[in-house]
């Protein structure tokens, strides 16, 4: 699919410069809103002004991604996807995790699986990696405890929540006390429809519908919409392995495909993958964890928006945020690190300093490499705009003198106390001029970071100090 | 608690029960949780609307896709009968489709277990535990990854190295050989990464596995990558062409590969897997672009691809100790799952592993997604909200 350009929304626009909008042209807006740093609604010329109805009307409908965008709480974005493959463009909206919380556990363990799920934390790569939602299923069948319930989550969480029932009448009870939260509805099917139809269009809730037939998906999911309910998840149901897991992915890739390829607007709205059920399987806590995470990455690799989940260990957990964090990199933007003196392991002021660039991969990996090797040093990374030594070569973006302003500016000299720097294998042509401009001495490291512990081992410790 | 609202909105629900039979009593439920808890209407019934005329559904029909291209299908190893030894042997690739369900798929992915010549007692404590026991011996080694379900093997001939144990090049070969003696699987045979070593290792042992159809791995642009090519031609093996994470190099050594003569169905590329956490996103785009522009007619990247699923353990997640991680005996298996799980759904052919949970958890999807099996158990899916 051909992605709009600033042209084609410019000229929807009123071009009349005026700066509401808080960009300074309307050129530059338009840019804004395809980078999606702005709304629709921020040029309020457009609405106020009558004569703008049809542009603005067309405007909306060519900003509207193939997979509609679907808000859960105040503020939780899933779907809104415009490509199938990451590489064509980016993936905007990270698969959203929501942790399950059953009816039928006591209310001390709903209040501790709440704090957990509140403040799961890990960072990595400079990034917060958490957990996005609760959902509230009803097992017990009991509407009072359903209830409670929701009312405990809602009071000690400020989380989006899913509500998870068959039953509409449980939900509305629910959806009375979570209404200011804007929960997700689950789930219609074609038997119930008509009564979570009633119910997300009244409430002004998000609506998850489960069909495992993808035909029929489409035209429960047109009637529902007919009926006014505008914000639709589809769920094809997940099975925990053999041919039901195949038709179930099958089912999503096929929608996301008819959808973006296609333009089939009824299943162009977010998918919900539900890990949940390895737990029909599997009921040691640590096996049903490991194949829940395996189905979650399975799920989530192919198009999963929202992924339901029971495990809170953080080892299930943490491979699956890492991927999440992988896959919805921005390829477009290479990820950077800010450049500094970085210490690795615990470095003294007769350790190795090593130089490498900001591009995060780079500076990563040597980090990785060092740490492996259990080399204690500090690691000097330089602003090359976040290129790989290579390209930063190439591009004049790893220089001597570039070196030298970054010894000064993060005073290596205090750090150390001798005047020797090891730059990268790829960069060894820069030695001579870097010595001659910084007065530092250059040891030439190895091509491939992996071989850093060795050549400390051998070239450093035996005359680096020199 | 009740007030007006409510009584109009059940009231108005009551018409709906004549409509879709919802019995009173679930009204009657209601109620009264409404008196026991803090119940807030918000929205306001909306006024059924007359339904007019019924706009016409669009029918969901699934699309066939035209590919232009197709990946060339590989065999790994020959049976008596085609010049080699093996009892069975694994064929890769052929796909004329993006995705299996489309039905261009005449083979599934597959799994091969790392075996390294000599131990490593570097490895993560959870391999350690597993390994330690039989890495003595390849042989030994090799068995116990097949009684995990390999579906064939890698030997790594990492001794070979001269800043190892520098095992000189017919040595490595009789290791090989025995290898080739004790086991049926079809075999991958690594060198040590030593760039001037390897073709001279990869020499030999080719001329003692002669007619076996291994892969060997790897010719790429550190070494005399035609030497590799040229070998395997003479003693009919397939070649693994290695690059560092970028698909144009792919091409071009591939078309290198080519020019030396080796048939198109001899080679299997192996674009670099990046570990989870560590530039996974990389390899993985790479494999669908690879996958994507083969079926789009591109000849020089029409081959299966391999991946080397183990450089998981290289992210310290998998195997650091580090409380607020969670326990590394678990996280470890499942990172390598999740590493093996992205390139498969990104189209790798050939995965190679480590942990036997983890090729357990990867053999379950791949028998799912390829070769749709029936599940050990039915389950009905709207259970999970009862667990
Ligand atoms: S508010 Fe609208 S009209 Fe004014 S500059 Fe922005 S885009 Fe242009």
């Amino acid at each position: 699919m051909a992605r709009i350009s600033p042209l084609e929304v410019y000229k929807l626009l009123p071009g009349i410069n005026c700066k509401k909008c808080g960009a300074d042209t309307c050129m530059a807006f338009a840019s804004q809103l395809i980078e999606r740093k702005k709304k629709v609604e921020d040029c309020t010329v457009l609405f106020e002004e009558d004569k703008y109805k049809e542009k603005r009307e067309k405007l909306i409908e060519l900003l509207t991604p193939p997979i509609k965008e679907v808000v859960i709480g105040d503020g939780l974005k899933v779907g809104g996807e415009e490509v199938l493959y990451r590489h064509e463009l980016t993936f905007f909206n990270p698969t959203a995790l929501f942790i399950d919380i059953s009816d039928d556990m006591s209310d001390e363990e709903i209040e501790e699986r709440v704090r957990r799920i509140n403040k799961f934390k890990i960072e990595r790569v400079g990034q917060e990696l958490k957990l996005d939602g609760i959902a509230i299923r009803c097992k017990t069948n009991d509407e009072v405890r359903f209830g409670e319930v929701v009312l405990k989550v809602v009071e000690n969480s400020k989380m989006p929540i899913a509500l998870c029932s068959f039953n509409p009448e449980i939900i509305e009870v629910g959806l009375g006390i979570a209404i200011n939260r804007r929960p997700l509805i689950y789930a219609a099917t074609r038997n119930n429809w008509k009564k979570f139809a009633e119910l997300a269009k009244n409430y002004n809730c998000p609506l998850v519908v489960y069909e495992e037939d993808i035909e029929k998906m489409s035209d429960l999911v047109q009637d529902i919409e007919e009926y006014g309910v505008s914000d639709i998840i589809l769920d094809f149901g997940t099975y925990p392995q053999g041919e039901p897991l195949a038709r179930a992915i099958e089912n999503m890739i096929s929608a996301r495909r008819a959808a973006i390829e296609d333009g089939f607007k009824p299943l162009g709205k977010p998918i919900l993958g539900n890990a949940t059920v390895a737990w029909l399987v599997e009921s040691d806590p640590i096996k049903a964890s490991h194949l829940e995470s395996s189905l979650a990455a399975s799920l989530m690799l192919n198009y999963a928006d929202i992924i339901f989940m029971h495990t809170l260990e953080t080892w299930a957990i943490l491979p699956l945020l890492t991927l999440r964090q992988n896959i919805y990199t921005d390829p477009r933007v290479p990820i950077q690190v800010e450049p500094g003196l970085y210490a690795i392991g615990k470095p003294n002021e007769s350790s190795p300093v090593l130089v490498t660039t900001n591009f995060a991969l780079t500076y990563y990996t040597v980090a990785s490499d060092v740490e492996a090797g259990k080399v204690d040093a500090y690691i000097l990374v330089l602003d090359t705009e976040g290129l790989a030594v290579e390209p930063a070569l190439a591009g004049a973006k790893f220089t001597a003198s570039l070196v030298k302003e970054h010894l000064e500016k993060f005073k290596v000299d205090e750090k150390v106390n001798h005047k020797t720097i090891i730059i990268p294998g790829m960069a060894a042509r820069l030695s001579g001029e870097i010595e001659d401009i910084t007065g530092w001495r250059v040891l030439v490291g190895p091509i491939d970071s992996s071989r850093i512990p060795k050549f400390i081992e051998e070239k450093w410790k035996k005359n680096g100090k020199a | 608690m009740l007030n007006l609202d409510d009584i109009i909105r059940i009231l108005s629900e009551v018409d709906e029960i004549e409509l879709e039979g919802v019995s009173i009593e679930a009204q009657e439920l209601i109620m009264e949780l409404k008196q026991g808890l803090a119940y807030i209407p918000v929205a306001k019934h909306a006024k059924k609307e007359k339904v007019e005329k019924k706009k016409e559904k669009l029918k969901y029909e699934r699309k066939i896709r035209e590919y232009t291209g197709s990946i060339q299908e590989v065999q790994i190893g020959a049976t008596r009968k085609e010049g080699g030894t093996r009892d069975y042997v694994i064929k890769i690739g052929g796909q004329t489709t993006l995705y299996p369900y489309e039905g261009g798929y005449k083979n599934r992915p597959v799994v091969s277990f790392d075996v390294f010549d000599i131990p490593q007692p570097q490895f993560p404590k959870v391999l350690r535990e597993i390994w330690s026991e039989v890495w003595h011996d390849p042989v030994a080694w090799a068995e116990k990854a097949l009684e995990y379900g390999a579906d064939l093997i890698t030997i790594h001939l990492v001794s070979t190295d001269p800043h190892i144990k520098d095992t000189s090049p017919r040595e490595a070969a009789k290791t090989v050989e025995e290898l080739l003696q004790q086991i049926k699987a079809p075999i991958i045979i690594g060198g040590s990464g030593n760039p001037e070593k390897d073709p001279k290792v990869f020499e030999k042992v080719a001329e003692v596995a002669e007619g076996e159809l291994c892969l060997i791995a790897s010719a790429n642009f550190d070494l005399d990558y035609k030497k590799v090519a040229q070998v395997a031609i003479k003693y009919k093996h397939n070649v693994l062409s290695w690059t560092s994470l970028d698909i144009n190099d792919q091409k071009s050594l591939n078309k290198l590969l080519f020019e030396e003569g080796l048939p198109r169905n001899r080679l299997v590329q192996d674009p670099t897997t990046a570990a989870l956490g560590y530039g996974l996103e990389y390899t993985y785009s790479i494999i669908q672009r690879i996958k994507q522009n083969a079926l789009k007619g591109d000849s020089e990247l029409q081959n299966p691809i391999s991946c080397g699923v183990t450089n998981a353990w290289g992210a310290r997640e998998s195997w650091m100790k580090t409380p607020e991680w969670g326990a590394r005996e678990y996280r470890g298996p499942l990172w390598e799952t999740v590493n093996a799980l992205a390139v498969l759904f990104a189209g790798a052919d050939i995965m190679m592993m480590l942990h036997p949970l983890a090729v357990k958890t990867v053999k379950m999807v791949i028998t799912s997604i390829f070769e749709k099996v029936n599940p050990s158990r039915e389950v009905k899916y709207e259970d999970w909200i009862k667990i």
